[in-house]
């Protein structure tokens, strides 16, 4: 089987991965993001969850959390944009043995801030949280989280008990926060406690309609000169926080067609300025109207405006996953959206305008971008 | 079979062509086990030997993964005595991928 070429992208170059349920692919532009190469797939037949380019320091490492059905799941990395993949020894990213856990999946990996810039996290199912020092060559257990005495309680979500979302602090702190389905956003303040941060998150899928956790969180984002303010999507509703989490309230049940979708993303310029995907609901998870919008706020999430210009309008019933949607760091910034249909499309200015990059893809689990250094 | 712990017997692991890369492009692999051999000593030996192996067919809790199968002979280790089943001297084991998948 011929394996794909590296990406090509050179510095200033914009990448876009692509996370599939059959393997990762590539879009690269350069940085006016016109003209786009698509590359792949790599890791044929396997489920692509997770996936970074991580730039700091200048590197330009892909880290790919690849499950394949048969052989399971593991980290693997290219230091060349795909050329060669390193095996990853078997304890790169494993519970230790006195859990008695195994990963199942592997559903984030996060580099954190570039205060931190060989610190990767990865987040898994069973929902656990690893962290490596060495930029994703090793991985350990968050045993403080593991630990909590919640986590017997916690239920799944639809895709299992998973981990799918890290919060870092950009400033290179001890505070932390993950999205865990469905049990809602747990937060650290000092590195080592946790505690469920989910006040005013209301539940009307459990008698407690306001729980001290169960809360099934689809997706968290945050800007980074502002890392107190948090957007959430959550099964119902979306919410922003102002202190980390301490309390969310409900934005946007006026302006959005559904409070229903998976992701949530925070615009990367502009503080206050995010973007989400409202699906009908939790019954019908498509587009509503069959209509394709991306709805942005730039006032904290008090108004929601339609960013449908180049979108499908008709007969446009899809679904987006909460990983599947991205910005890059460019401004204005490029907004990327990857469908369970296959079809990506993509803004060049924050959502004014998009049009479709490539389609026929096996379906989108994740995009994720970054800029060449 | 030998129950009396007496030297090491000769067992030839088959590996599915997928997994053959991780084992230098070998199709069987011939391994010495002192008896009583069990599927799970099998695949401990295999997995000290070529670990990128080792992790595809088991979990690291020891689990073998779902959608892989161990015969043992012509026969499923999964109807038998999962890891702990014997493996009878001169029987080969053989590691495939399960019929599965969307």
């Amino acid at each position: 089987m011929d394996e794909p070429e590296s990406i090509a992208a050179s510095t200033g170059d914009v990448v876009v991965l692509l996370g599939t349920t059959k393997g990762l692919f590539a879009l690269a532009a350069g940085p006016e993001r016109d003209r786009w190469a698509l590359t792949g797939p790599w890791f044929r037949g396997e489920e692509i969850y997770a996936a970074a380019l991580d730039t700091r320091r200048g590197r330009t490492r892909l880290l790919v959390g690849a499950t394949s059905s048969h052989w399971g799941p593991s980290v693997y990395r290219s230091d060349d944009l795909g050329a060669s993949w390193t095996e990853p020894e078997p304890e790169t990213l494993a519970f230790p043995a006195d859990t008695g856990a195994a990963v199942a999946h592997v559903w984030q990996l996060q580099p954190a801030g570039d205060a931190q810039p060989d610190v990767v996290y990865a987040g898994v199912e069973p929902a656990a949280l690893f962290r490596s020092d060495d930029a994703g060559l090793s991985f350990r257990l968050d045993r403080n989280l593991w630990g909590h005495e919640h986590r017997p309680q916690w239920q799944p979500g639809g895709g299992g008990l998973c981990l799918h979302t890290v919060v870092t602090d950009p400033a290179g702190g001890p505070r932390l926060g993950v999205g865990i389905s469905a049990a809602g956003f747990y937060r650290t303040l000092d590195g080592t406690s946790w505690e469920a941060a989910n006040v005013g998150i209301r539940t009307p899928f459990l008698p407690d309609p306001t729980p001290v956790f169960g809360q099934c969180v689809h997706k968290v984002d945050r800007h980074p000169a502002e890392p107190d303010t948090l957007f959430l999507q959550h099964h119902w509703g979306v919410y922003r926080s102002d202190d980390f989490g301490g309390r969310w309230d409900e934005v946007g049940a006026d302006d959005l067609p559904s409070t229903f979708g998976f992701p949530v993303v925070a615009d990367p310029n502009h503080p206050g300025h995010a973007y989400v995907l409202p699906l009908t609901s939790d019954l019908f998870r498509c587009t509503p109207d069959g209509r394709f919008r991306v709805y942005g706020t730039t006032d904290g999430g008090a108004s929601w405006q339609g960013l449908e210009h180049g979108l499908p309008q008709e007969h446009a019933w899809l679904t987006v996953l909460r990983d599947a949607f991205a910005a890059d760091a460019l401004d204005p910034a490029g907004l990327y959206v990857g469908t369970r249909t296959g079809e990506v499309f993509a803004s060049p200015d924050a959502g004014a305008t998009w049009r479709e990059l490539t389609r026929h893809l096996p379906p989108v689990l994740c995009v994720k971008t970054a800029v060449m250094p | 079979m030998r129950e009396d712990g007496g030297d090491a017997l000769r067992v030839v692991v088959r590996l599915a062509s997928p997994l053959r890369p991780f084992a230098g492009g070998a199709d069987r692999l011939e391994l010495e086990l002192p008896p009583p051999i069990t599927v799970r000593a099998v695949l401990d030996a295999v997995a000290a030997d070529h670990p990128a192996i080792g992790r595809r067919v088991r979990d690291e809790a020891g689990t073998l993964r779902r959608h892989v199968n161990v015969f043992v002979g012509a026969d499923n280790a999964r109807d038998l005595d999962d890891s702990d089943t014997l493996v009878p001297e001169g029987t080969e084991v053989v590691v495939l991928p399960a019929v599965s998948g969307g």
